[in-house]
């Protein structure tokens, strides 16, 4: 168990250098006709954008258990899915553009898949901002609440290319396209190794969050025990 | 091929915005350990 997660973390390293080595080869996914090179930014704008949504389902699970468990260790993984979907959803935000810029000539539109994934965006960084400088007692609760509206975004960023007219392509998965195998394959192998990679990550941050809460509550204790009498100031 | 730099540059920046992160959260663990001895000490 001690080596669980340095194996993982090789493991997850090898099938990263695997996966990077298939994107960016012919050897793996084939050089598409139209947009030549510059295409092969799909296979790590589409399997992170997909890892942040898995991440911002887990953070809606984790949100509702904790509004009807009120259990602690939802609270941690909400905000640690929360924290790390920001971070994919931002690799997102990012490789858009820099490929939007040769294929369309423009860096950014405010077309509905655009916009809505950035408004994805910010309701999750709300969401650590409330997360980090509210001292209320009710922020997990509040916090809950808001990953609920957060979640409620995921499937109208997904579906927003059917329902508006959009310069983004249409969606690989459900979308009516068609795509080549072997860059599927390329695709999903990118998406394992990401959703591998940010499962490590979650596990660091829980266990560094885990660690956090620990601490404050030594601290708050010893801050009792250090009242003259032990009594708390409040009580006083 | 005239949009490699495209390429390079959308790759290098997700691996940026991640190393990035991770630094932060070995920062903040280094940060916490501290605490963590100084409260043994006590």
């Amino acid at each position: 168990m001690k080596y669980l997660f340095p194996i993982l973390v090789i493991l997850t390293g090898i099938l990263l250098s695997y996966a990077m080595y298939m994107a960016l080869s012919p050897n793996g996914a084939p050089t598409e006709q139209t947009m030549g090179m510059v295409q092969r930014i799909f296979y790590y704008h589409v399997p992170s954008a997909w890892t942040a949504f898995l991440l911002f389902f887990i953070n809606l699970g984790a949100s509702v258990y904790y509004l009807i468990k009120r259990c602690p260790t939802a609270d941690i993984l909400a905000l640690v899915t929360a924290e790390v979907g920001v971070v994919f959803c931002t690799v997102v935000l990012v490789t858009g553009p820099i490929w939007a810029r040769p294929v369309w000539g423009i860096w950014w539109t405010w077309d509905m898949r655009l916009t809505s994934t950035l408004v994805l965006w910010l309701i999750y960084v709300s969401y650590l901002f409330l997360r980090k400088f509210s001292s209320s007692g009710q922020t997990p609760v509040l916090a809950a609440a808001l990953a609920i509206l957060g979640a409620l975004c995921v499937p109208f960023v997904y579906f927003s290319i059917w329902f508006f007219r959009t310069q983004h392509p249409q969606p690989v998965m459900g979308g009516g396209g068609s795509i080549d195998p072997r860059m599927l394959h390329v695709l999903l192998l990118n998406w394992l190794a990401f959703s591998c990679f940010a499962f490590l990550v979650c596990w660091s941050r829980f266990r560094l969050e885990k660690l956090q809460r620990e601490v404050d509550e030594a601290h708050a204790l010893r801050s009792l025990l250090d009242e003259p009498g032990g009594k708390s100031r409040s009580a006083r | 091929m005239t949009s490699n730099p495209y390429l390079f540059a959308a790759y290098a920046a997700t691996w940026i915005i991640h190393i990035v992160y991770l630094a932060t959260i070995m920062r903040r663990y280094s940060r916490l350990k501290l605490e963590v001895d100084d409260l043994n000490r006590k």
